[in-house]
């Protein structure tokens, strides 16, 4: 199993960008494990469109904001 | 580790263990024998039975040694548990044609029966182990 995702994300700097929110908190506001949140952060794990959105509305931005898909070369 | 992840690694250790007993019991028990001829149903009947219960113990004392943050399974508990039930079950319907054939050609209720047991936990085995592979490196 190689790198599941090429998908990468913005969540970590979102948090600290959102008074320093802890993984635990933020989580808890989309109802899932703390780690899930590690896991979706690291690359590991993408997580679905629903999810996708329920965190980009935790930090009040657009979903392009917090996920990023590489361009082909 | 999840609550769901730690359950997992209790049902692998749990279900390969229990398997590994049954196995030395049985070949204790041949003493040169026959295999076929072998008592066989008391101890595989014992060796399911502790092996639900020691999965039930198992996580119950994982769990006071490592307590989880949550006891729901999430959104990727789901995804991985059914990646996992997807791979496994290859293995569980490709292995399943040993017994089949087993029973196909008479053969001695000892070796059907230890075939779908020796099946299931293979089943049991992998798909555990394939769910934590996606757990510690990614899904």
């Amino acid at each position: 199993m190689g790198k599941p995702t090429r998908i990468t994300n913005s969540i970590r700097a979102l948090r600290f960008a959102n008074g320093e929110m802890t993984q635990a908190e933020l989580a808890r506001r989309i109802d899932v494990t703390r780690q899930t949140i590690i896991a979706i952060e690291q690359g590991k794990y993408s997580p679905s469109l629903e999810m996708a959105f329920q965190i980009a509305r935790v930090f009040n931005v657009p979903l392009g904001d917090v996920f990023q898909y590489p361009e082909d070369d | 580790m999840s609550y769901e992840e730690k359950g997992t690694l209790v049902y692998l250790v749990v279900s390969a263990l229990t398997y590994l007993g049954y196995v030395g019991v049985v070949l204790s028990r041949a003493g040169g024998a026959p295999m076929a001829e072998v008592s066989y149903v008391s101890p595989m009947l014992w060796s399911i039975g502790i092996s639900i219960g020691l999965s039930i113990v198992g996580r119950i004392a994982f769990e006071m040694a490592k307590p989880s943050e949550s006891h729901k399974p999430d959104a990727r508990d789901r995804d991985i548990d059914r990646f996992g039930e997807h791979v496994a079950g290859i293995v569980l319907g490709g292995g399943m044609v040993l017994p089949f054939g087993l029973a196909l050609a008479e053969a001695p209720h000892f070796w059907i029966a230890n075939a779908i047991y020796a099946v299931f936990t293979l089943w049991a085995v992998f798909g555990a182990s394939v769910k934590l592979v996606a757990y510690r490196r990614g899904f």
